[in-house]
């Protein structure tokens, strides 16, 4: 495959592992097809493609979590049956999976002991854990409860939980989606001292810089099938790209940044009180945003977006009235239904469950959010409040030609469409009503980079119309491509924003560390 | 063999409607097979439980015995009897329709239903001599208003403080008992009731009518039906049944919506309680025609599996409740004619709740049996 | 003195069948599964455990009976909970209401006969010894499986390796199964287990405490059951405590009566299910410790992906 032969590539020899021919059918769609690949000893090896390209799917497959259709797998050249997770490490396959599969409740050496098959005694491990992570400068405290640890901490441990078994291959899952870039070049430099010890590692990503850089083989999947192996040293960002995606995505037009002076969303020392253990406190945020612009926040997940989104949203009413304004309305006291009918609008983090009630149909959905805001429209009868289904499907068939959501049925059940389209479609459902202002948290959280780009334009352009917008989000990517402005949440606190040609990764990424003395140096240019 | 579940993409239409009826044959077969055990002859038993009473004229003897006219035994029509159990059956189901579908577990709706014929019965033991046309409205609304109210303490606890509705209303449902007790052997008992406990009669003013002349059916019956389409219609038409229906389903899509779950909270069991009240009231007023030791029969507790096996659809609770009431009756003509123990009927009663809910699992749920060892590729 | 200690053993033997049932149902609930069927299977335990003593003559049979009852019906919830994922807190109350017929039909001949009582201890010497003998060495065997149970929980729980695999599974049955715990299967061992301890509460009550079959005679004492492993705040040794309360009001208010406190009766019979309602109100008010410690899975159904 590779055309030359750099000093630090292993000879490629016999693979440690290779999958034949692997099919796996749920229901009626093929997660995936056919897929032959293999990984070479010491080798890091990419498996990129986009959301639902069947990565997951083979990943659990190797991992033994769920078993293939047709196809089988070899490890060192003798073929192997994988029937559960225990079987995998046993074999020496260690997973860091990308939603963390620890126990909260649980302390870190509790948490460790548990994917162990063996009943070692819970000291051993508390020492070994304390050793393992000082060795490859991950430090942990074995007592500590998960839950009161930090994002990056517990990706530690899920690593230090792996690496105990002594594993030959690492799978990783998106790993760096939830680390500032500084912590992933801590994780990069484990990763380059576990190869040169000579095992495997297969990372999983869509982030193409990362792979470019990490890895010396890629296997790139669509539609659940293998459609290219290379080496991503010898590709640009661009070539990877489109062997991903399979077309060119049509890139998000640009313009200059269409702000005006007139302040749409004023907060003022806005402060939350944190309403249960695990929740962030917000502290004095102050923020303006104008017609015009977007601003977008960035952070690491769980310093405090969510609560921010309430707060401003009015699904948490804050103490006092002015610490929200709205379009020159005072609205801090005020519940979200208030807020919509001065011309707010909201898209939440989480599609089905926060944004739509999974079960209830898409005119139902649409009823949802603007019940309050359409009462005009979607109610008569009075008092009585007797639901005009006419009209508001009538508005969800506008929405969904308008965003061009691919759905099943007529009026399908939230939960029935795809990611993509639901989030087109919850997008979409506030972009109709032409808001003054648009708070959105995580726009494009796993969807594909089709309707991404669709989300993304409309933002702009719903902002180039004269609307404010704001746009919670941990993609680094979609901040700066999106933003006209850029602030950092950092537990709790909101850093003053910045205009997005002042700002580099390295800035935002010290940010999102909460290093306050950036913040308060925020005026002068980094 | 193991049982392996698929979820279906949304709720199979076809199984909503079927699965109660799915349910109920299987509680006729489950209830063959204990006839079995029992040594009695399972179709004859089944006949007599369920078929019998809907045509037989039979005399009720002792156990609906009513000396109120002039002196005539009447024979227990035993489809008025039917319609007699389903009124308190159906209107407190119809109130926890509303309760659960909005995720609040009231489980205590007995003790509303007591709360309830107590707060009814005030009027006419206080004031026996009151007669207006306005009594019985009154009378009907105290009954709703004591239900709402003993609804309200779970509510404003869950709310408030985060209590558990489901313990802390299923332990007032003990305590509305023993208050009840007490009041019908101490400071409202009838002083010519012969040391029997139980409050004076009501005078006519305060006695819901009978449907028609000699009947024991009440027009308690008329209102459960009239207060089940109107639930009906505020469920699946109105605002607020959509604002039930979210909160009960995703509390936190709810909160987006700008519904607030307190406020259910609230709301339902205010609701909740006074149809179970009313349901009080009306068996009180409208069956007994006096408050005593005796009201408290376990409806507020069969009423879940009505309004279970109506899926929570307060049109078909109507008809749940005609047969939970048949399971009723049919214990008792079983117990006469075969000699099976009227406690088979709460049997019964228990295993179509079961029936109802596995069979509940095919609406959302493809099942398949499977082989323990699946093959390997 | 000696009212003393029959006041303190009867407040034992008040305690006891609440302390099993919670128990039980704590490692139940630390798996996370709510079965709100205690009071179904305690009832069916207190029929079985009264009949099959009746039948043989033998009571510590019919305890053993009584547990295998509480299992057998358990398994009917954990069937409809686990394998067909039904709602758990409508199938718990479906528990209750059929354990409540059924037991009514089976004991239905037994009503009214005199009961077989589970004796208690009585050691030579041991048992004689002033004050402390009767409370330490005299008491029937289920009271010391009761305190045995508490102690043997928690180490279980919180020292072995199985026990810290079943606390996994009710703090994120997802990342269990990801680990390849099987979830399922832990979680039926628990259910049959609270099952079974809910089963020889019941036979206490038949055959210790009361000693005789009355229909519906477990009276709420399962719910109770239910409200101390919230009060426990899902702890072994908290229920320990809370039992023992709730035995002492009981106890408390039965003597009130029988002194003839100028209170109705009925309002000290009240007292029990009033004190769990004020119970509940002050442990919820701390929602911090109530949140951080709830299973987190609690009452969820779990359907593997595969």
């Amino acid at each position: 495959m590779a055309a030359t032969q750099q000093f630090d590539e292993p000879v490629k020899t016999v693979p440690l592992l290779e999958a034949r021919g692997i099919t796996k059918i749920f229901d009626t769609l093929k997660a995936n097809d056919n897929v032959d690949f293999a990984i070479q000893k010491g080798e890091i090896h990419a498996l990129l493609g986009e959301n639902g390209a069947g990565k997951s799917t083979l990943v659990k497959i190797l991992f033994g979590s769920l078993q293939a259709n047709e196809g089988g797998v070899l490890w060192d050249s003798a073929p192997v049956t994988v029937r559960s997770p225990s079987e995998a490490r046993e074999l020496g396959i260690g997973m860091v999976f990308q939603h963390f599969s620890l126990f909260e409740a649980l302390t870190v050496a509790e948490n460790i002991a548990l994917s162990f098959n063996a009943a070692t005694p819970l000291e051993n491990i508390s020492t070994r854990t304390r050793d393992l992570s000082t060795q490859y400068g991950l430090p942990l405290d074995p007592d500590a409860v998960v839950g009161d640890l930090s994002v990056g901490e517990r990706q530690r441990v899920e690593i230090i939980r792996c690496l105990m078994q002594d594993p030959r291959l690492i799978i990783l899952d998106e790993p760096t989606s939830v680390l500032t870039p500084q912590e992933a070049d801590t994780l990069f430099e484990t990763l380059f001292r576990l190869r040169d010890e000579g095992r495997s590692v297969l990372y999983i990503s869509h982030r193409l810089e990362e792979v470019q850089r990490l890895c010396s083989a890629a296997t790139i999947m669509r539609h659940g099938q293998v459609v290219d192996a290379c080496d991503p040293r010898e590709e640009t960002a661009g070539s990877l790209a489109s062997k991903m995606v399979g077309a060119e995505i049509d890139e998000v037009v640009h313009r200059e940044s269409a702000a005006t002076d007139k302040v749409v969303l004023q907060l003022n020392n806005l402060n939350m009180p944190s309403t249960h253990p695990f929740a962030v406190a917000l502290q004095n945020v102050n923020l303006q945003v104008n017609a015009g612009e977007v601003v977008g926040i960035a952070g690491i997940a769980g310093n405090g977006q969510g609560e921010l989104f309430g707060a401003i949203s009015g699904e948490d009413v804050a103490a006092n009235a002015d610490a929200v304004v709205i379009d020159g309305h005072v609205v801090g006291n005020l519940g979200i239904s208030e807020r919509r009918k001065i011309g707010g609008a909201f898209v939440p983090e989480e599609r089905l469950g926060h944004g739509a009630v999974p079960a209830l149909t898409l005119s139902d959905n649409m009823y949802l959010a603007r019940h309050a805001s359409d009462s005009d429209d979607f109610q008569s009868g009075g008092s009585l409040k007797v639901i005009a289904k006419n009209a508001i499907k009538s508005a969800t068939k506008r929405v969904v030609e308008a965003m061009d959501v691919r759905k099943s049925a007529e009026n399908p059940p939230a939960a029935a469409l795809s990611g993509g389209n639901l989030q087109k479609f919850v997008v979409g459902r506030e972009l109709d009503r032409k808001p003054v202002f648009l708070l959105v948290n995580q726009p494009t959280w796993g969807v594909d980079a089709g309707a991404a780009t669709h989300i993304r334009q409309a933002l702009i352009d719903l902002a180039a119309s004269g609307s404010a917008v704001l746009m919670i989000s941990q993609d680094l990517d979609e901040i700066f491509e999106v933003a006209d402005r850029i602030a950092v949440m950092a537990d709790g606190r909101l850093s003053q924003p910045e205009p997005t040609a002042n700002m580099t990764r390295e800035r935002v990424g010290l940010l999102m560390a909460g290093s306050s003395d950036n913040v308060d140096a925020s005026g002068e240019a980094a | 063999m193991r049982l392996e579940l698929q979820k279906r993409a949304g709720a199979s239409t076809l199984f909503s409607i079927l699965s109660p009826f799915i349910a109920l044959v299987l509680t006729l077969v489950a209830g063959a097979i204990m006839f079995v055990i029992l040594g009695k002859p399972p179709f004859a038993s089944l006949y007599s439980y369920f078929i019998e009473p809907l045509f037989l004229k039979f005399d009720m003897g002792p156990i609906f015995s009513d000396f109120s006219f002039e002196g005539i035994v009447p024979n227990g029509w035993s489809l008025e009897q039917i319609l007699v159990k389903a009124t308190p059956l159906a209107l407190i189901a119809v109130g926890l329709a509303v309760c659960f579908r909005s995720g609040n577990w009231n489980i205590g709706a007995e003790g509303q239903y007591l709360i309830g014929g107590m707060f009814g019965a005030m009027i006419p033991v206080l004031f026996n001599d009151w007669n207006s046309p306005l009594t019985l409205p009154l009378v009907l609304i105290m009954g709703m208003l004591g239900g709402a109210l003993y609804g309200f303490i779970p509510a404003i606890l869950k709310s408030r403080f985060g209590t558990n509705e489901i313990l802390t209303s299923l332990m007032l449902v003990y305590v509305a008992q023993q208050l009840v007790d007490w009041i019908v052997r101490g400071p409202w008992r009838d002083p010519k009731g012969m040391g029997f406990p139980g409050t004076k009669s009501f005078n006519e003013s305060a006695v819901l009518p009978s449907l028609w002349q000699h009947a024991d059916a009440h027009y308690g019956a008329v209102i459960a039906v009239v207060a089940a389409i109107a639930v009906w219609f505020m469920l699946a038409k109105t605002s607020k049944g959509f604002e039930i229906t979210v909160l009960g389903q995703s509390p936190r899509a709810g909160r987006f919506a700008g519904f607030s779950a307190k406020n259910m909270t609230v709301f339902a069991f205010l609701f909740s309680g006074a149809m179970a009240g009313l349901a009080g009231i009306s068996e009180v007023s409208g069956s007994v025609e006096k408050l005593d030791d005796k009201l408290s029969l376990g409806y507020g507790f069969t009423a879940i599996i009505v309004a279970f096996l109506g899926r929570l659809n307060p049109l078909g609770i109507v008809a749940a409740a005609l047969v939970l009431a048949l399971s009723y009756i049919g214990g008792e003509a079983a117990q006469i004619s075969l000699g099976v123990s009227d406690r088979a009927a709460r049997v019964f009663q228990g295993l179509l709740l079961f029936f109802v809910l596995a069979c509940d699992t095919l609406i959302h749920y493809r099942v398949r049996l499977v082989a323990a060892v699946e093959a390997v590729a | 003195m000696d009212v003393w200690i029959s006041i303190i053993l009867s407040i034992c033997a008040a305690s006891t069948p609440l302390l099993l049932a919670a128990t039980g149902e704590l490692v139940v609930e630390r798996s996370g599964v709510l079965n709100l069927g205690v009071e179904g299977m305690m009832i069916m335990g207190a029929v079985a455990g009264f009949a099959t003593a009746q039948v043989t003559g033998n009571p510590y049979l019919g305890a053993l009976v009584a547990m295998g009852a509480g299992a057998l019906f358990s398994l009917l919830f954990a069937f409809l909970t686990l394998t067909l994922v039904a709602n758990q807190v409508a199938t718990g109350l479906a528990l209750t209401i059929l354990g409540i017929g059924l037991s009514g039909m089976i004991g239905e001949g037994f009503v009214g006969r005199p009961g077989i009582r589970m004796e208690a201890l009585d050691i030579p010497i041991l048992t004689d010894l002033p004050i402390i003998g009767k409370l330490i060495f005299g008491q029937d065997l289920i009271f010391y499986i009761s305190i045995a149970l508490v102690f043997g929980v928690y180490w279980f729980l919180f020292k072995t390796r199985a026990g810290l695999t079943l606390r996994s599974v009710g703090d994120n049955h997802t990342s269990a199964h990801a680990l390849g715990i099987n979830v399922i299967k832990v979680r039926y061992l628990a259910v049959l287990f609270g099952g079974a301890c809910a089963g020889l509460a019941g036979a206490h009550l038949s055959l210790v405490y009361v000693p005789q079959w009355v229909e519906g005679m477990t009276a709420g004492r399962g719910w109770i059951a239910l409200a101390l492993v919230v009060f426990a705040s899902w702890r072994p040794g908290r229920v320990l405590v809370g039992a023992y309360l709730f035995g002492t009001v009981t106890i408390g208010q039965f003597h009130a009566q029988a002194i003839g406190i100028a209170i109705p009766a009925q309002f000290l019979t009240s007292l029990p299910y009033i004190a769990t309602i004020v119970v509940l109100v002050l442990i919820a008010r701390n929602r911090r410790m109530t949140m951080l410690n709830t299973p987190a899975s609690l009452g969820q159904s779990f359907v593997p992906d595969r």
